[in-house]
This record gives C-alpha cells, sequence and structure tokens, in this order.
C-alpha cells in the first residue's frame, strides 16, 4: 500500500512540468491556431536559462527566484520568435507556420549547443528539499511534496487568470472567435504576443521546476514533446482542465509502467491515447472542430492541367541528365542522389493526401519507417530476397495505412493530425521497446540488395526507375477522376456528398495508396543503407516530409519533389558546418517568410509578374 | 397526375423545440412547388430532412414508391434527386466545367478511375450543361472567381448533371439581384417544363413564388398553414396574418397549449 501510494505521488509530482508545458501549446493553439512544435524548447531554454540563473543567485531564495525568472525570461525569449518569425506569416496558408516553428527548433537547438555546451546539466537540489520523507515506510523525495503543491496553485492560477480576469475573456473569446474579437476592437496583434508570452513562459517555468529532478540536456525539446502532444490530444485542444488531467494521466501510468511494465511504458501512453480518441474524438475535454472554422486563409488553388510539351521537354532532358550521372558523378554524388530520389518520393506520398486531400498527417513516418521495417524484419527472420521484400514492403505499408486511415479519417484537421501523430508514435515505441524482434535501438542490421543490385550505379538506377515512376503515377493520379474526387472532397465535402460521392472511401483510398508509396520509399531506403533504426519511425521524420511539402508549396503538384531536392540538397551542404542547424533554422525561417507560398508557388507568382509565364486571365 | 415526392407527418423535434411538426404534403411531376414561411418556420430544417442532413423524428418521405427518410446524402442522390444549396458549395479549386465534370464522373460512376485524365471527361456534356444555365461562355474560367449569381448557376447545372427526377433548391435566388433572379426562376421554369423535373424550392423573394411557382405551401411555427395556387395563398387570410403580421405569428390558444 505504501509502494503504491509513492508511486501514486511520484506520477503527480511529475505531473506538474508536463502540465505546464502542455497548457502553455494548448492556449497558443486555442487563440492562435498554431501548433508551436517549438514548444518543447522553450521547455529545454527553460531548464538551462534556470540552471545558469542558480549557478548566480544562491541560497533558497536564489532558487525559487530563479524559477520564476527563467519563465519570464523564456516567455521574453517567446515574445521575440512571435514577433520575428510568426507576425509575417499568420496570413500564410494554414499550419504553413508549422514550418516556421520547426525553424526555431534547429534554431534554439543550436544556440543551446553554443552557449551552454553539449554536456548534460545537473540539475541543482532544492535549498532545504534535499531529503526524502518516508510515507508509510516509503521514501518520497521532499521536492516532489513541493512540486505536488505548486502544480496545483499555477493551474489554479491559471484557471483564475483564463475565467475572472479581462484578458481571461479576451483569450477565450479568441479561442471561439478571433476574427469577430478583431472586429470589436482588440489588438490582435498584441493579444498573439501576450498568449504567446504566457504560453512560453509556462513552458520555461516547467523546465526550470523540473531541474533538480531532471536537469538540462539537449534531448529534452523533442523528448517532451511527444508527451506533450499526447497529452493535450487526451485532454483536448484548448482545455485547461483536459490538460491537467491528461497530464497527471499520463504520469501516474508512467511511473506504474516502469515498475510493473518497463517494457512498454511508451506503447502504454500512446494506446491510451488512440483509446481515448476512438471513445472521446476531441480529447476529454475538447469541443468539436466546427467546419470551415480556420478557413482555407489565401487565394484558392488554382486549377491544374498536366504538363504541356514543353515543361515534358525539359523535365524528360532533367531525367536524361540524372539518368547519365554515373557518367561523370561521383559514385558519392550518386549515392547523395539515390538519397533524394527516395526522399522526394516519400514526399510526393505526403504532398498526395496533404495537398490535393487537404488531410494533413503528423505521423506520414510511420509509413516510410514501416515499409523500411516491413523488409528488413523480412530480410532478417525469413531470408526473403530483395525484390519481394521490396515488393511487400509497400504491401505492408498500404495495409497499415488502411487500418490506421479507417481509425484517423473519423476525424477532420488538427485532431486528425494528432491522431495520425499518435498512431506513428505508437508504431515507433512499439519498435523501440519490442527489442526481442526489432532488436530496438540497436537496428535491424546487415539488409543488403540481391548481388545483381549491390553496386552504387545499379542501385541507383533502380531508385531512379522506382522513384521516378512513384512520382509520375502519383500526378498522374492527381489528374485522373480519384484525384479530382480527393479535391472535390476537400474543397466541398457537401457539394461531393450530394452529388454521390463517397467522400470518406475517397480520402481513405488516397491516404492507403500515400502509405504505400511511402512504404516503397522505406523499403528502397532500407536496402540502400543496409539498415534500419527506429528513428526512421519518429516524429521527427514524419516533421522532414511535412516541412518540405510546405516548403515546396502546398498548393502546387510540384511542391513536394521540389522541396525535398530543396531541403536534401541544402542539409547536405551545410551539415558540413558545425553549427548547420542554425543556419538551417535561420534559413527555412527566411524562406518561409520570403516565400508564403511555397518555393514554387513563389517562383510562379514571380515569373508572372516578370513577364516570363503568362498569367492566367482570372488571376488579374 | 403522377406524383414524385409525398411526406407524411414528417416530423423533427430538437428536445423540446419541436422545429418541424405533421408536415405531410405531395409533389407531382413536373410542377414547380414552393415552400415559404417567416424566419424560423422550419424550412430549412424540412429540407435538411428531405436531402438527408436530419433523420427525421417522426414521418415518411415517398419519392417515387420509395422511402427515403433516414437515408443519407448519397443514397438520396442515388435515387435521382438532385440539389442545390442555400449557401453554394463547389469545387473552388477547379474549373467551371470541371465542376461539372465531376459530377459527372460520379454520375457515371468512375469515381475511383485512375487511369483518363479527369479533364476530358465528359467535357461536351458538361458544355451542354451549361450552356442550358447559361455559363457555356465561362466553362474555363477559375471556379473561385466566379460571382455568386454564377455559382448559383453552376449549382443547377452540376444537380442536373445527375438527370434528377427531383430537384430541391434551398434559396435558389438567395444573394443575387432582382434581375438575377427572375432569370434563374425562368430557367428552372424551363427545366420543369423541358424535362418533366419536379422542383421543390424555398424563397424569400414573394415576387420571384408567385411569379413562377405552380403551387405554394407555407410553413409557420413548424406547421403547415397553408397549400394551394398562387392565388389561394395570395387570399388566405392566415397567411396574410404571418406574414403581414395580426399582432401575432401563432395562436394564443395553441401556444398555452403547448406551454
Amino acid at each position: 500500500m505504501g509502494f503504491f501510494i509513492a508511486q501514486l505521488l511520484t506520477g503527480l509530482a511529475n505531473a506538474g512540468a508536463l502540465f505546464m508545458v502542455a497548457s502553455g501549446l494548448s492556449l497558443i493553439f486555442g487563440v492562435t491556431r498554431i501548433v508551436n512544435f517549438a514548444h518543447g524548447s522553450f521547455y529545454m531554454l527553460g531548464a538551462y536559462v534556470g540552471y545558469s540563473l542558480m549557478q548566480v543567485l544562491p541560497g533558497m531564495v536564489g532558487f525559487w527566484t530563479s524559477i520564476l525568472l527563467a519563465g519570464v525570461i523564456v516567455g521574453l525569449i517567446g515574445v521575440i520568435v512571435e514577433i520575428c518569425v510568426l507576425r509575417p506569416v499568420y496570413r500564410a496558408p494554414e499550419l504553413f507556420q508549422l514550418v516556421a516553428t520547426f525553424g526555431v527548433i534547429l534554431v534554439i537547438q543550436d544556440l543551446t549547443l553554443m552557449i551552454w555546451g553539449a554536456e548534460d546539466k545537473l540539475g541543482p537540489r532544492a535549498p532545504g528539499l534535499a531529503g526524502v520523507v518516508r510515507i508509510m515506510g516509503e521514501p518520497i523525495p521532499k521536492y516532489d511534496l513541493a512540486l505536488l503543491a505548486i502544480t496545483p496553485f499555477v493551474a489554479l492560477a491559471l484557471w483564475y487568470l483564463i475565467t475572472r480576469t479581462r484578458v481571461g475573456v479576451l483569450v477565450r473569446a479568441a479561442t471561439q472567435d478571433r476574427e469577430m474579437v478583431g472586429a470589436l476592437g482588440v489588438n490582435q496583434s498584441w493579444l498573439f504576443t501576450g498568449v504567446f508570452f504566457l504560453g512560453c513562459a509556462l513552458a520555461g517555468l516547467g523546465g526550470a521546476l523540473q531541474l533538480p529532478k531532471g536537469g538540462a540536456d539537449l534531448l529534452m525539446d523533442f523528448n517532451i514533446l511527444t508527451a506533450v502532444f499526447v497529452v493535450v490530444v487526451i485532454g483536448g485542444m484548448g482545455s485547461l482542465p483536459g490538460a491537467y488531467l491528461a497530464a497527471v494521466l499520463i504520469s501516474v501510468l508512467g511511473v506504474f509502467g516502469v515498475t510493473y511494465m518497463p517494457q512498454s511504458t511508451l506503447v502504454l501512453m500512446f494506446v491510451i491515447m488512440v483509446l481515448v480518441l476512438m471513445v472521446r474524438p476531441y480529447g476529454l475535454f475538447g469541443r468539436p472542430e466546427v467546419a470551415g472554422e480556420h478557413g482555407q486563409v489565401g487565394e484558392p488553388e488554382r486549377p491544374i492541367k498536366p504538363a504541356g510539351a514543353q515543361v515534358r521537354m525539359i523535365v524528360a532532358a532533367g531525367l536524361a541528365l540524372l539518368g547519365l550521372m554515373p557518367l561523370y558523378g561521383s559514385s558519392f554524388a550518386l549515392v547523395l542522389t539515390t538519397d533524394i530520389l527516395i526522399f522526394c518520393l516519400f514526399a510526393a506520398s505526403l504532398h498526395f493526401i496533404l495537398g490535393l486531400g487537404g488531410l494533413v498527417s503528423f505521423g506520414h513516418a510511420a509509413f516510410f519507417g514501416g515499409g523500411a521495417y516491413v523488409a528488413a524484419l523480412l530480410v532478417t527472420y525469413a531470408d526473403t530476397p530483395m525484390e519481394l521484400a521490396m515488393l511487400l514492403a509497400p504491401l505492408g505499408a498500404g495495409m497499415a495505412a488502411i487500418i490506421i486511415g479507417w481509425v484517423c479519417l473519423r476525424l477532420t484537421g488538427v485532431y486528425f493530425a494528432m491522431l495520425t501523430l499518435a498512431f506513428s508514435q505508437l508504431l515507433w515505441s512499439l519498435v523501440f521497446q519490442w527489442g526481442e524482434v526489432t532488436r530496438g535501438d540497436d537496428g535491424l542490421v546487415n539488409i543488403w540488395p540481391s548481388s545483381w543490385a549491390s553496386g552504387t550505379t545499379v542501385y541507383f538506377y533502380l531508385s531512379l526507375v522506382i522513384c521516378v515512376g512513384g512520382i509520375l503515377f502519383l500526378r498522374h493520379a492527381a489528374h485522373a477522376p480519384f484525384g479530382y474526387a480527393l479535391r472535390a472532397a476537400r474543397d466541398s465535402a457537401r457539394q461531393a456528398e450530394a452529388t454521390g460521392i463517397n467522400t470518406k472511401r475517397v480520402q481513405w483510398a488516397a491516404f492507403a495508396l500515400a502509405g504505400a508509396m511511402a512504404g516503397l520509399a522505406g523499403g528502397l531506403f532500407v536496402f540502400s543503407k543496409g539498415s534500419v533504426f527506429p528513428n526512421e519511425l519518429e516524429i521527427a521524420r514524419s516533421f522532414d516530409a511535412l516541412i518540405v511539402v510546405f516548403l515546396g508549396g502546398v498548393k502546387t503538384l510540384a511542391g513536394g519533389v521540389v522541396g525535398g531536392v530543396a531541403l536534401e540538397g541544402v542539409k547536405d551542404v551545410l551539415t558540413r558546418f558545425e553549427y548547420w542547424r542554425l543556419a538551417l533554422g535561420v534559413l527555412i525561417i527566411v524562406v518561409v517568410i520570403l516565400a508564403p507560398d511555397g518555393l514554387v508557388g513563389t517562383a510562379r507568382k514571380l515569373a508572372e509578374r516578370t513577364g516570363l509565364l503568362r498569367t492566367p486571365e482570372d488571376s488579374k | 397526375m403522377t406524383i414524385v415526392l409525398e411526406t407524411k407527418g414528417l416530423s423533427k423535434s430538437f428536445g423540446a423545440i419541436k422545429a418541424v411538426l405533421d408536415v405531410s404534403f405531395v409533389l407531382h411531376k413536373a410542377e414547380l412547388l414552393a415552400m415559404i414561411g417567416p424566419n424560423g418556420a422550419g424550412k430549412s430544417t424540412c429540407f435538411n430532412m428531405l436531402m438527408g442532413q436530419l433523420k427525421p423524428s417522426a414521418g415518411t418521405v415517398w419519392l417515387n414508391g420509395q422511402n427515403l427518410a433516414g437515408l443519407g446524402p448519397r443514397q438520396i442522390w442515388r435515387m435521382g434527386v438532385g440539389r442545390t444549396f442555400q449557401i453554394t458549395g463547389t469545387y473552388a479549386s477547379m474549373t467551371v466545367a470541371e465542376n461539372v465534370q465531376m459530377a459527372l464522373i460520379s454520375h457515371h460512376g468512375r469515381v475511383f478511375s485512375i487511369l483518363p485524365y479527369a479533364h476530358r471527361l465528359y467535357r461536351d456534356r458538361a458544355l451542354d450543361l451549361l450552356a442550358l444555365v447559361g455559363m457555356a461562355d465561362q466553362a474555363d474560367r477559375h471556379c473561385a472567381v466566379l460571382a455568386y449569381g454564377d455559382l448559383k448557376r453552376l449549382e443547377l447545372a452540376i444537380a442536373l448533371a445527375h438527370e434528377p427526377s427531383l430537384l430541391l433548391m434551398d434559396e435558389p435566388t438567395a444573394g443575387m439581384a432582382p434581375r438575377e433572379r427572375i432569370a434563374l426562376m425562368q430557367l428552372t421554369a424551363d427545366i420543369v417544363r423541358d424535362r418533366g423535373v419536379s422542383v421543390l424550392f424555398t424563397e424569400h423573394d414573394m415576387d420571384v413564388v408567385f411569379a413562377h411557382a405552380h403551387r405554394v405551401m407555407v410553413l409557420n411555427r413548424g406547421q403547415l398553414i397553408a397549400d394551394g395556387t398562387v392565388e389561394q395563398i395570395r387570399t388566405d387570410p392566415r397567411v396574410q396574418e404571418v406574414y403581414l403580421g395580426g399582432g401575432t405569428l401563432f395562436n394564443p390558444a395553441e401556444e398555452s397549449a403547448d406551454a
């Protein structure tokens, strides 16, 4: 019994930081409709800033002042980010801001590395709270008890702010209808900035508060991000009580999981998330998204036409140039190009559902990594030849997409995105923790192509044929009735249904097709590298594809491919420098601000303005 | 005259509110039937039940001998019902012709087809339909830049792609200029005459209703209070009371019975 209570108390104490970060994310999303990927980075900053302050400020007063100051400082950093990075892109198409926040993650990561170094920082003990208290014979750290007391206090203060003050009224009003709030004369810019300050300060506070328990390290940002997404989704986007309840639920379960099921703690978290969402699609305290609530920002997509003779000639010439690469390129160039080709197929598959279908998936890596693992497992355990494995990879990924799509497509918008994220994380945690089969973190190695395809040149041609074939196939599908139906379902599901189009089934089929194509890319990937690790299924992988599609241009057919080439190419150049993340992050942010229509869209507009391309009569 | 659509005791309540109560009417072949009533009379609720957006609490809807109460929009479409929306729903990313072609692709059951180019399928037929609604000259324009009245006409072409026997039009002329209204209703009347399509529409503009409808139904507080020719409706004292106001929009005795 004592042990049980001790576990419960530890879980509740752990919930504190999680709740603060999650409520900050939730607040920011509610008001600005931005899913702040960088929220974990502010949490990390809070820990580092708090650490440095504690070195300077002595004693008990210094300790607590440091924590408070860390929150304020991180909040101010958040304000700088909001003003410099997000303000210019609020008008960009929906969710485009994700790319900007991803750039912020990279910048903060490298700046932190620059300032505080690569070594993990051991958090200082809280003065006066260093020991343990025995409750029913079980030792409980005093600091845990302090956290236990602080968290409800913060939660209550937040609740008071939101429900009882004028600021709170504005925040709640903006959450419901920000256009109306603007029309009533509230300065939206400063409301957004204020909320960003509050949200980031909460994240920083959470980071500083957990210092004595966890210290500070450079992996904190992504580590907490997943848990925070889970908490926000289980609790319901925009709901503070929901965030609190879910944070407690996840933390307590985590503690018990470590004790009773150490092999499946992560799986447990995502299984719970999936279960909650299947029963309550909008989280415990969330409310359904009202259709059209976010409205398509920016101009609608233009009609598409298959490429004309001229463009086809250019593409054919480009392909010929690629095909002759073994004659003039080094073998390193061939390997790099193979990587880019595979990545482009992956990005194009995401673009198919995101661009044409408006289905923003945060978990597309599930199918890329899934395909890779299907192939790798088949080779490892069944000695499957490459040809068969490469055929079964897209099939396996497609099957996974059919199942995952069936559940996720019951939701729309950001909830759909979150559910896809949950499923991909579930898959990742399965692979990560089911070591007997997947070898966990050690990955599956020695997966080599058949002997005929083992040369760099041959494998390059194999990838070229499959990837270009796959991309062209997806492109053709976009021009076929199926692709049109997918766009119809996005543009007006109401009209589509009223004219006999089963929109959900169309989206489901598209989701499965995109999953299979990503699986194909994954199959190619595993044989080109000879190994696969769980990080191919990771959240960061999904983000990579997402960034590429947005960067290239959601509203243009070539967006996925162009973005893929651009990002992978730039990455290859930049990774030679020590602080490449910083450079890449800044570059991404600059591109986002300068080219809000994506690379292809902005290039097209530029060409039209300078007279290189004819402006369509209708958009003059 | 052949009966195309017949509702019997159609009702819908939301909690304690009876939005539509015991509405029964018939619609004959090639008839242009208007449903009018003040705001909140239950017109939209009625329409949404006919179109499959809402499930009736009670009652039946017979279409050519089949009960469609409680079916979804797709099944109702399959039974030969076309519709236009009060707030237009068109595919903003496509051209005008492609909007109609999409409906034709669905009509021919080729939504999942992945081989042909969609913009080449049924283009001639789409142009014919656009010509019918007077939009042929705009066939290749981007749908997103159309004027509102043109969107309404486009929706009509989309609905006709399925060769419906019944056309449901929810406020077809809302948001249009007076001249456009007359033109659109004249067009609808022509379609009814030439193709034998039956049309049920709701409308706020009495000029439009009295100029074109073959028959008019009046809904008030969820109940059908009148059903007759334009002349009968014009002179019906209860209708006048509802529209011009006799002090109350309802029967006080009935109200106290409800409470």
